[in-house]
């Protein structure tokens, strides 16, 4: 089944994808699968297990399952401090 | 937790650890320096996700009070542009003894550097400008 999800860029994500958000009507299941449906369309080169991912305000693992309404971050690699 | 805009007070965020149970205190301060990896760095902006910055930072805090024995911990990192020689991220870390104190302020630093939602670009000298890897990333 198809949802409605609002996906949100940050960094170099933001610069490469053009905007801070948008939304995207998916069939992915888990947040994995729709960050490899967008890296495609964006062309992210940033290796996965290096990003993070939250949904609605919460850091979540890879598989972690998306529902239609949800919020969902991709943060490339971080580099604070 | 904290992050700010503003130049940060070290004096007074220290000085909001002190209590007379501590004879120890173990501050790290991150500053802007003038290059990376060869080129010369102008200045540097920091973009930051606050609520989960915060919320993150909040963690790493709780986790270091449940590892070492420590009194009082606080962290407080920049967003924005800043010039070479400020301060980007201070800890400060009060307990009874150093060794915990030092260990506690080692492990913040390094939990912040990696987890928080944090992200820095450089302005060249030349004009250029470039968001810089993560430690991690670098290193494998």
């Amino acid at each position: 089944m198809s949802k409605l999800i609002e996906v949100s860029y940050f960094a170099v994500f933001r610069e490469k994808a053009g905007r801070d958000s948008e939304t995207f009507n998916t069939k992915s299941e888990t947040v994995l699968d729709l960050f490899s449906e967008i890296k495609k369309i964006h062309g992210f080169g940033e290796p996965q297990g290096h990003c993070k991912v939250a949904i609605n305000n919460d850091l979540v693992q890879w598989d972690a399952k998306i529902e239609d309404g949800d919020k969902v971050l991709f943060f490339p690699p971080v580099s604070g401090g | 937790m904290k992050i700010t805009n503003k130049q940060i007070k070290i004096a007074q965020a220290s000085n909001r650890l002190r209590n007379k149970r501590s004879g120890a205190y173990v501050s790290f301060e991150g500053w802007i320096r003038n290059h990376n990896e060869g080129r010369h760095v102008r200045r540097l902006e920091y973009e930051v996700y606050e609520p989960i910055a915060i919320k993150e930072g909040e963690n790493i805090i709780d986790e270091a009070k449940k590892k070492f024995d420590i009194h009082h911990a606080s962290c407080i990192h920049r967003s924005g542009l800043l010039d070479i020689g400020e301060c980007a991220v201070w800890v400060g870390v009060s307990s009874s003894h150093r060794k915990d104190a030092f260990e506690a302020c080692k492990f913040i630093i390094d939990e912040v550097k990696s987890r928080l939602p944090i992200w820095k670009k450089e302005y060249y000298e030349n004009g250029d400008s470039g968001w810089v890897n993560c430690e991690t990333c670098s290193s494998s």
